[in-house]
């Protein structure tokens, strides 16, 4: 992508019908470490790859735990990400506290998502500089793997994986054929 | 010297006592799901007023709910309920409420009222069958937000003359001709005794296949 001047901010479209600040957003998923998911009828599995900023710093971590049927895994502007982390928790537990019931993990993706549209349409706003994967296990509808977009999309994913060199992932698990894995087809990836 | 400053209208926008009331409802758990059952007058003090009230209101496809005390605050209830299953419909992901979560639903509603001193002035029967497991639910849930859950639940003068009965004809087990005549005496008994009652009444049954039927 080249500079252009149709990409100062959020709220300006370019002739092609793009919005290039919510295009650059998806560029910072892309350069962040590499996290991969995949799932079966019962189980659903992400897994990350650390990375330092320096030799002598710790790890930064990249999964979180959201709630006891619902982890994320992050990739991007990791600040970014542990704010949807926050809020998808604070979600899960007021869900918790009301329904005595756990919150069904599409209904909790599609509420991020929506969280992440409002910072595509409003000029004081930017777009969260993070793309999110969700594994999670409903008991009523099996495990899912989803994706959210800093763009506001969100997607369900047999397999998926996000960040830098990923793609060689993805061909292997679209060659692989995923169906039938378990926790040992990640642990492979 | 405290003066206290209260808006003017404060006082007339709580609940201090109902008006036109539902009586007794009673639910008991059978073989194959659960039985619910109440009269179907609205009384205004000591009046038989309403004698075509429903007080029985279906969620969807597997819990009713059912309500004593004041009517109003019964619709009230029924439209926040009609919410919750319209919300479902609009994410059209499958998933609907179970009995279990709109009972603790409906706890958290009737409690923040009641902190609040303007209490919902009803006493609640949630009755259903888990979608997934198959199992029987039955709950109650009180103005002053007391919920319990049992195999047979009864509110208001229910309480005192449906119970015992219950406790010693109602299994887990039962038929469903045993269940609809258990109830149907403890309507009876109901009728006899308790002033504001008639011999009009409903019966709603939930099972797990056939879903939720109520007679007229």
């Amino acid at each position: 992508m080249f500079r252009n001047q149709y990409d100062t901010d959020v709220v300006t479209w370019s002739p092609q019908g793009r919005i290039f600040q919510v295009e650059y957003a998806m560029e910072a998923v892309k350069q962040g470490s590499v996290a991969v998911g995949l799932k079966n009828d019962s189980f659903a599995v992400i897994a990350t790859l650390k990375r330092a900023p320096s030799e002598l710093s710790s790890y930064q971590r990249k999964i979180f735990k959201i709630d006891d049927h619902l982890g994320i895994a992050i990739s991007g502007l990791t600040a970014d990400g542990r704010i949807l982390c926050r809020y998808m928790r604070n979600e899960c537990l007021n869900h918790r506290y009301v329904y005595e019931s756990a919150m069904p993990v599409g209904r909790l993706v599609r509420q991020v998502a929506d969280k992440a549209q409002v910072g595509t349409q409003r000029s004081w706003k930017r777009p969260y500089g993070v793309g999110l994967m969700s594994a999670g296990y409903d008991e009523k509808s099996g495990a899912h793997v989803y994706y959210n977009c800093p763009s506001g999309n969100f997607y369900e994913y047999k397999a998926f994986a996000m960040g830098s060199r990923s793609q060689a992932a993805k061909t292997y698990m679209e060659r692989r054929g995923i169906g039938g894995g378990g926790e040992r087809d990640a642990m492979t990836m | 010297e405290v003066i206290s400053v209260k808006p003017v209208d404060a006082e007339k926008k709580r609940t201090l006592s109902p008006y036109v009331t539902g009586n007794s409802v009673l639910a008991i758990k059978y073989k194959g799901g659960v039985l619910m059952a109440c009269d179907m007058l609205g009384a205004y003090g000591s009046t038989k007023r309403y004698k075509n009230v429903q007080r029985v209101f279906k969620v969807n496809e597997t819990t009713i709910v059912g309500a004593s005390g004041e009517i109003s605050d019964f619709q009230y209830i029924s439209n926040l309920l009609e919410e919750l299953t319209t919300q479902d419909f609009c994410y059209d992901d499958g998933c609907t409420l179970t009995p279990k979560e709109i009972h603790a639903y409906l706890c958290r509603v009737l409690y923040n009222r009641r902190n609040k001193m303007d209490p919902l002035w009803n006493s609640l029967v949630v009755a259903g069958v888990d979608p997934l497991r198959g199992e029987s639910f039955i709950g109650s849930v009180g103005m002053l937000g007391t919920s319990y859950t049992d195999s047979h639940v009864a509110t208001s003068f229910g309480n005192y003359l449906s119970r015992p009965l219950f406790r010693e004809f109602q299994r887990d087990d039962m038929s469903l001709e045993e269940a609809v005549s258990l109830m149907q005496e403890a309507l009876r008994v109901l009728f006899y005794r308790d002033k504001t009652s008639i011999n009009k009444y409903i019966l709603a049954k939930v099972e797990k296949e056939e879903g939720v039927a109520i007679s007229k």
